[in-house]
């Protein structure tokens, strides 16, 4: 058991490796560097060249890389070219703000997914099941700028029930319980619309499971050992249906990413997803790459989270 | 001895495919006695294991008529809670793949402690754990405390038909059903198998409905024998008579069927034709009938009934009476009661 965790952990240390390269390279692959564009035209071809030399940019790219990596392993994500800040600087309160809107859309999704999946699979084929089935087909079929723009616009702008842009309320001192409300209230609306969008795989997947598993022979087992309806499905469908759900935690996280990016920009919410959005239109590299290293390194992590909950679940995935 | 135990009356279990209803067990009418082994023979398809699920109330959406008394109680339209107190306790099932039976993700020793927790309110966790622990003891698996924190996938097929028994046995059922308990299994392994079904048999006084299709398994095991084909009841008897003297046509093909050793055949024996499919099969007349058509049509009742030939040895239709096999003359069929 502990022996898998490790072993996927070794795992993840070249994913790692490979993903910083790719990445590396790609942002070499980018017409021009720091020291053209922005440059005054006026300036010595010769001087800039000088400049390139000095700056190490000449250098072949796997020098560059290692330069690179050495900055990175110190915390030092450079320094943004737009905002004239360092990148960490920039991309920590961004990264806070993501990080809420992501724990508030898992919650939103399960709390949706779980008694939608339980009622659909455990009656289904009724009018309830075909109801919920139809929900999820609507989602499945409903982009999510399109969804995050109607919810913003019936119960931002229409009914005013929440507020329209934005993390927090300005001029609230961080810390006191109005400035937690306010960034309380700013998550709601951008979490519930990514939720109510992402929640149909998982209703649909844990459906399917139970629909699955109450056929299983075990469950017959169950049933003539004297069980009651409610204890065959508590204990032995449910369980097994809700595991391989567990499960997908960590690929859920993967694909908020995603999603993220869609919400935070029509919500104006100041969270990783807007910052990618910015710096791509600004030209802002350093972020950029920073951006995309970080949200490769939360999907590798994702999937590491998945293989590990799904050990610890299901005994027949350990490795002995 | 003869004390009843179990009286199926009737009965009819039917599933519905698309809008009509097709009955997969027709008219079955049993009893079983206290410490007798009743045998169910037939070939796949041929309703036996419809028939245990019906008395075990374990269909899910099928209608059932007929009446089910066991210890003089109908169990056929019971409602759900009075059968789960019955279920488990007084009468329990042994299923026939040990490889699906068990519950995946859940350790061995707590679903065997699953239907002493059901049934056996007021027993404490440790009694209960140490009951486990002398099950697995009982039925043959090594280290049982070991065994007892196991996972099934960590089992063999016969150390997990073990535990299936383990949790049948549990509360020392007096119904006991064992649905091919070893068709899934080894011949050494079914052998102690059943004679440890047998043994329990001694100890606890059950009586034991054994489905199987395995001859030898019913001439080493059962007491009686029914013989069923397509949903029917076409012959029963003891054992001695229904080996020693088999009358309907199905019966005497079965045992033709089984290969002999010692006359060193060339060919093996086969019924022709196939068990009919639920929704193709025939209502009226001898439901053997299409598959001995070298016999004439007319020795066939309209609507065969089991008749009784000796006391406790029942036959269905009059056909057995002009039946021979091809292979042999007209003459040479004349044997046992005509």
């Amino acid at each position: 058991m502990w022996k898998f965790i490790v072993r996927r952990l070794v795992i993840t240390f070249p994913q790692i490796i490979l993903l910083s390269v790719l990445v590396f390279i790609m942002a070499q692959m980018m017409p021009g560097d720091a020291l053209s564009g922005m440059i005054d035209p006026n300036i010595d071809p010769a001087a800039i060249e000088k400049q390139r030399e000095n700056l190490g940019l000449n250098d072949p790219w796997h020098e560059r890389y290692v330069d690179w990596v050495g900055g990175l392993l110190q915390g030092d994500l450079g320094e943004s070219f737009r905002f004239k800040m360092e990148v960490t600087e920039l991309v920590e309160q961004r990264l806070i703000n993501s990080f809420w809107l992501g724990v508030a859309t898992l919650f939103f999704t399960y709390l949706i997914a779980i008694p939608l999946g339980i009622i659909s699979g455990r009656w289904n084929d009724t009018w309830g099941d075909q109801l919920i089935t139809g929900y999820t087909y609507i989602g499945f079929a409903t982009p999510l700028f399109i969804f995050a723009l109607v919810m913003l616009w019936v119960f931002g702008f229409q009914l005013q029930w929440f507020p329209t842009g934005g993390s927090v309320e300005p001029g609230l001192t961080p810390g006191s319980f109005d400035y937690v409300w306010s960034k309380f209230q700013h998550l709601l609306l951008p979490a519930l619309s990514l939720a109510l969008i992402a929640t149909v795989n998982t209703v649909q997947y844990l459906r399917s499971e139970i629909v699955d598993t109450k056929q299983k022979d075990f469950i017959i087992t169950a049933r003539a050992k004297g069980a009651s309806e409610s204890r065959v499905y508590n204990r032995h469908i449910f369980r097994n249906s809700l595991l391989p759900i567990a499960a997908f935690f960590g690929f859920e996280i993967t694909g908020l990413i995603g999603g993220t990016v869609f919400v935070e920009q029509i919500f104006g919410y100041p969270g990783m997803g807007l910052l990618f959005m910015e710096s791509i239109l600004l030209r802002d590299y350093t972020v950029v790459i920073a951006v995309v290293l970080l949200f490769g390194i939360a999907s590798i992590l994702g999937a590491l989270i998945s293989d590990i909950i799904l050990s610890l679940v299901d005994p027949r995935i350990r490795i002995k | 001895m003869s004390e009843k135990l179990l009286e199926i009356k009737n009965l009819k279990t039917s599933f519905r495919i698309k809008d009509d209803y097709y009955a997969a067990v027709d008219d079955v009418t049993l009893t079983l006695n206290k410490n007798e082994v009743l045998g169910i023979v037939g070939e796949s398809g041929s309703g036996k294991s419809a028939l245990a699920f019906s008395v075990m109330g374990l269909h899910n959406r099928a209608k059932i008529e007929g009446n089910i008394l066991f210890k003089d109680q109908d169990i056929a339209n019971i409602s759900p809670a009075k059968l789960n107190k019955l279920r488990g306790d007084d009468m329990a099932m042994i299923f026939q793949d040990p490889l699906t039976a068990l519950n995946p993700l859940m350790i061995v020793g707590d679903q065997i402690s699953e239907t002493l927790l059901l049934h056996k309110k007021n027993m404490s966790q440790k009694q209960r754990k140490d009951r486990v622990i002398s099950l697995l003891d009982q039925v043959g698996i090594p280290y049982p405390e070991h065994v007892y924190n196991q996972f099934p996938h960590e089992l063999s097929g016969g150390m997990r038909q073990r535990v299936i028994i383990a949790i049948a046995i549990a509360n020392q059922p007096e119904l006991l059903i064992a649905d091919e308990p070893t068709t899934a299994l080894d011949v050494t392994i079914q052998a102690q198998i059943l004679d440890l079904i047998k043994d329990l048999k001694d100890d606890m006084n059950t009586g034991i409905i054994l489905i199987t299709h395995d001859l030898g398994v019913v001439a080493e095991m059962a007491d009686r024998v029914a013989v069923m084909y397509a949903g029917q009841i076409v012959e029963i008897a003891d054992v001695h008579t229904l080996f020693e003297n088999p009358l309907h046509p199905y019966t005497r093909s079965l045992l033709n069927s089984v290969p002999n050793t010692q006359e060193g055949q060339d060919k093996l024996h086969v019924i022709q034709g196939i068990v009919p499919s639920l929704s193709k099969l025939p209502r009226e007349g001898c439901r053997f009938a299409a598959r001995m058509p070298w016999i004439d049509e007319s020795v066939h009742e309209e609507n065969p009934v089991l008749h009784e030939i000796k006391p406790g040895h029942f036959v269905r239709c009059t056909c057995h009476k002009h039946f021979y096999f091809p292979d042999e003359s007209k003459e040479d069929s004349n044997h046992g009661v005509s």
